[in-house]
């Protein structure tokens, strides 16, 4: 009895051991240098996904081996297309045997470099997975498979008044977007992709494929078992495979009314912001620009806005309440010292007022030709965030490099649009400090260092701040258990 | 000037985002199961139509489908953008197969001339066969004036004022009521469908008739042959110099 307790401490000593070792081995696993991969690798992937499927093409693998964001390319060592949720499962389980990384590949329109390949290893494109399993339109719920983005999926979905909502600008694969818990201009309203999304089919690191509230369940709630569908959302392809998703749809707006105007200092343009929140205004987008952005688009798209802090707004709802609430959010703004309140419900001259917006991260670029996007995505409580905003203006100021701000202010969340040639690593180490500073500051202020783009290369020491130490071991206890050999997506989220 | 009738024709047709294949049998591409959704131009002119009664320039908006009986959900649709009345000229199976504008334009005039309209708003082209020539036979058979690749309409006093898109930049002109449009990509936006206005367009009225209900006769003027895909592309070939390549020209006896 004495040595049976003695055995079964020693033998939980030792599996804690086993988990902390393979942690450790873990991370000096991600250290390593690129898997090898077997010769004769490339053929049984043919034999899984057709020949005709499997490209080594440096063409095609430099496509595959970044996505928008400055992160510099990093190939895979090949790229493979995947038509059905049967042969992501055989990838899976071919990579998982020979311990070669495994990237998931939906449009490549990340910002944080989720798809670059840091270790090599098969990237996986779902692109051609575009079948719209189905449409419950009674229900408010559609299911779809990996390769269809949202635009496609608004576009099918058209005649039947019903529409996805989340915009985070491109046409992005609607389960990327669940995969980096994407969000948008319109998450004021309709939320983002974690309250969004119902089901997931996933595939694990070894071929499993389950789904994460049960097959076919689309039901409003649920208390049953663990969450396992929001553990997978902003996982970024490092936990499985997002195959299928099952997301909530909304009505279509049966009016719309767009509206710009302008402040004096961010500041009011924030009161503002939280005074029509208050009033229970249905406002579905509040966009902020600072001057810096606001002068950008008069240049890139020849507009002739006041060069100040400025809101975008756009109300959605019935056609008899909406112009009313307009007239009451004129009052607020008014009383916040804003002025040139314009307002439209055309849909030509709605498109007109928000080109701005719409074209900013390219007016953004044009500032400086030849440059790219590094952007930040600090997300705080909404009355933290004019602090946060005029720190950032000062720092941007006292490095002396150029960085529009356009904030979804109704979340507290803003991005700076640094331009940035890849070339300039003088430019690029002022941008990298002062994003590290905002970020910091923001974790202060009890934010996050990334509101919707999620964590991909870049953020990785900033997660282990934000999340503390014990919960990023909860996170490292997850990932091995679900990816004990460490092959799905390696270098990213956490070391 | 009294507000205008407006009669709107709207087609079914495999939805533009589709991959259409070929059926085996080549006689044709494949329909079963395959979405389908309003002609896209025929959306721009059903706008163009709501527009006109928002600004009470048109006082009834009558829209007709052509087709099989699945024509009623693009009816529907149309009614739920904004139409008030829905004809369905009911056309099935093999007849439907052989049914062109010769046909259909004939069947809008009959109904253009029985429901006393002013005005003919069609999409330019269908995007299954691309005929554009609906409009145009419709205002022959009319002798009604036509403006076609409309990308702006206005009206002004019994006649419109209409800016067409042509190869050489944008042409003006103006042409009296009654007249045919046919509307351009440019025109408008078209609005979605919102669910309450899906609802009412169900009460509205849908009249289900036949082309001999116009003494039209859709007996086929074509026989299609066969319906293939393009030959497959073949992969491409690097030269190194230019003499390579004369004489490549040279081998597919391209070039003497």
């Amino acid at each position: 009895m004495h040595s049976q307790r003695i055995i079964r401490s020693y033998s939980a000593l030792f599996r804690k051991l086993q988990i902390i070792s393979n942690i450790q081995r873990h991370k000096t696993q991600q250290v390593a240098e690129k898997i090898q991969i077997p010769s004769s690798f490339a053929a049984d992937l043919a034999q899984i996904v057709g020949k005709h499927n499997v490209s080594t093409a440096n063409a095609v693998r430099e496509q595959h081996g970044h996505d928008e964001s400055y992160h510099s390319i990093e190939l895979p060592d090949m790229v493979a297309f995947a038509e059905c949720t049967e042969q992501v499962s055989e990838v899976a389980r071919l990579c998982n045997h020979h311990g070669i990384p495994l990237i998931p590949f939906g449009s490549g329109t990340g910002l944080e470099g989720g798809v670059n390949a840091v270790k090599g290893g098969v990237c996986l494109d779902l692109s051609k997975m575009t079948k719209i399993v189905s449409v419950n339109a009674g229900d408010f719920d559609c299911t779809v498979e990996a390769g269809v983005t949202r635009k496609t999926l608004n576009s099918y979905l058209r005649d039947t008044g019903l529409w996805f909502p989340i915009d985070p600008g491109a046409d992005a694969s609607l389960c990327g977007m669940c995969a980096t818990s994407a969000s948008g201009t319109n998450a004021v309203r309709y939320g983002t992709m974690r309250e969004n999304t119902m089901n997931l089919e996933v595939v694990l690191a070894d071929g499993t494929v389950f789904d994460t509230a049960g097959k076919g369940k689309r039901t409003k709630k649920t208390s049953a078992g663990y969450n396992l569908t929001n553990l997978f959302v902003g996982s970024e392809g490092t936990l499985g495979i997002i195959t299928k998703a099952t997301i909530r749809l909304y009505p279509q707006p049966e009016a719309t009314i767009s509206a710009t105007c302008h402040f004096e200092t961010v500041q009011a343009a924030v009161d503002s912001t939280v005074q029509v929140l208050q009033c229970g205004i249905p406002i579905a987008r509040i966009e902020f620009l600072d001057e810096v952005s606001v002068d950008a688009c008069n240049k890139f798209s020849k507009l002739n806005m006041k060069v100040a802090p400025s809101l975008f707004l756009e109300f959605h709802g019935n056609a008899s309440g909406l112009e009313d609430q307009t007239k009451l959010v004129a009052e607020i703004v008014q009383a916040n010292g804003g002025s040139n309140f314009v307002w439209a419900k055309d849909p030509e001259v709605r498109n007109h007022l928000w080109k701005a917006r719409h074209e900013i991260l390219y007016a953004c670029m044009a500032l400086k030709p030849g440059t790219k996007p590094y952007s930040t995505d600090v997300c705080v409580p909404i009355s933290n965030l004019p602090k946060v905003i005029t720190r950032t203006k000062e720092m941007i100021q006292e490095a002396g490099i150029i960085g529009p701000i356009v904030g979804h202010v109704g979340d507290g969340n803003f991005h700076v649009f640094y331009p940035v040639h890849p070339d300039d690593q003088e430019t690029l180490a002022k941008v990298k400090d002062v994003s590290h500073k905002m970020a910091l500051l923001a974790l202060e202020l009890d934010g996050t260092c990334t509101g919707e783009h999620g964590i991909g290369q870049g953020k990785r020491e900033l997660l282990e701040r934000e999340i503390g130490e014990s919960g990023i071991k909860v996170m490292r206890h997850l990932k091995m258990a679900l990816d004990p050999r460490g092959i799905m997506n390696p270098g990213k989220v956490f070391f | 000037m009294s507000a205008l009738r407006v009669l709107v024709g709207c087609k079914r047709v495999i939805d533009y985002a589709v991959k259409v294949r070929v059926k085996p049998d080549k006689t044709g591409v494949v329909t079963d199961g395959v979405k389908h959704s309003m002609n896209p131009f025929d959306e721009i002119a059903m706008e163009e139509a709501i527009r006109m009664k928002e600004k009470k320039l048109a006082s009834e908006i009558i829209v007709v489908s052509c087709g099989p009986s699945q024509c009623q959900e693009t009816l529907r649709t149309a009614l739920a953008m904004g139409g008030d009345r829905a004809i369905h000229v009911q056309v099935e199976g093999k007849e439907y197969e052989g049914l062109q504008p010769f046909h259909v334009s004939k069947i809008f005039a009959k109904i253009a001339q029985e429901e006393k309209v002013d005005l003919v708003v069609l999409g330019k082209q269908a995007i299954d066969d691309d005929c554009n020539q609906t409009g145009q036979m419709t205002a022959a058979i009319l002798d009604w004036p036509q403006a076609t690749f409309a990308s702006k309409v206005e009206i002004d006093s019994g006649s419109l004022k209409v800016t067409r898109e042509i190869d050489g930049g944008l042409e003006n002109i103006k042409v009296k009521l009654p007249a045919v449009v046919t509307t351009d990509l440019r025109l408008n936006e078209p609005r979605y469908a919102t669910l309450p206005n899906i609802m009412k367009a169900k009460k509205k009225p849908l009249t289900v008739k036949k082309p001999s209900d116009y003494a039209v006769d859709i007996s086929p003027r074509q026989e299609v042959l066969s319906v293939e895909d393009p030959p497959v592309r073949e992969a491409g070939q690097k030269v190194e110099s230019v003499e390579q390549l004369v004489q490549k020209l040279r081998d597919a006896g391209l070039v003497a």
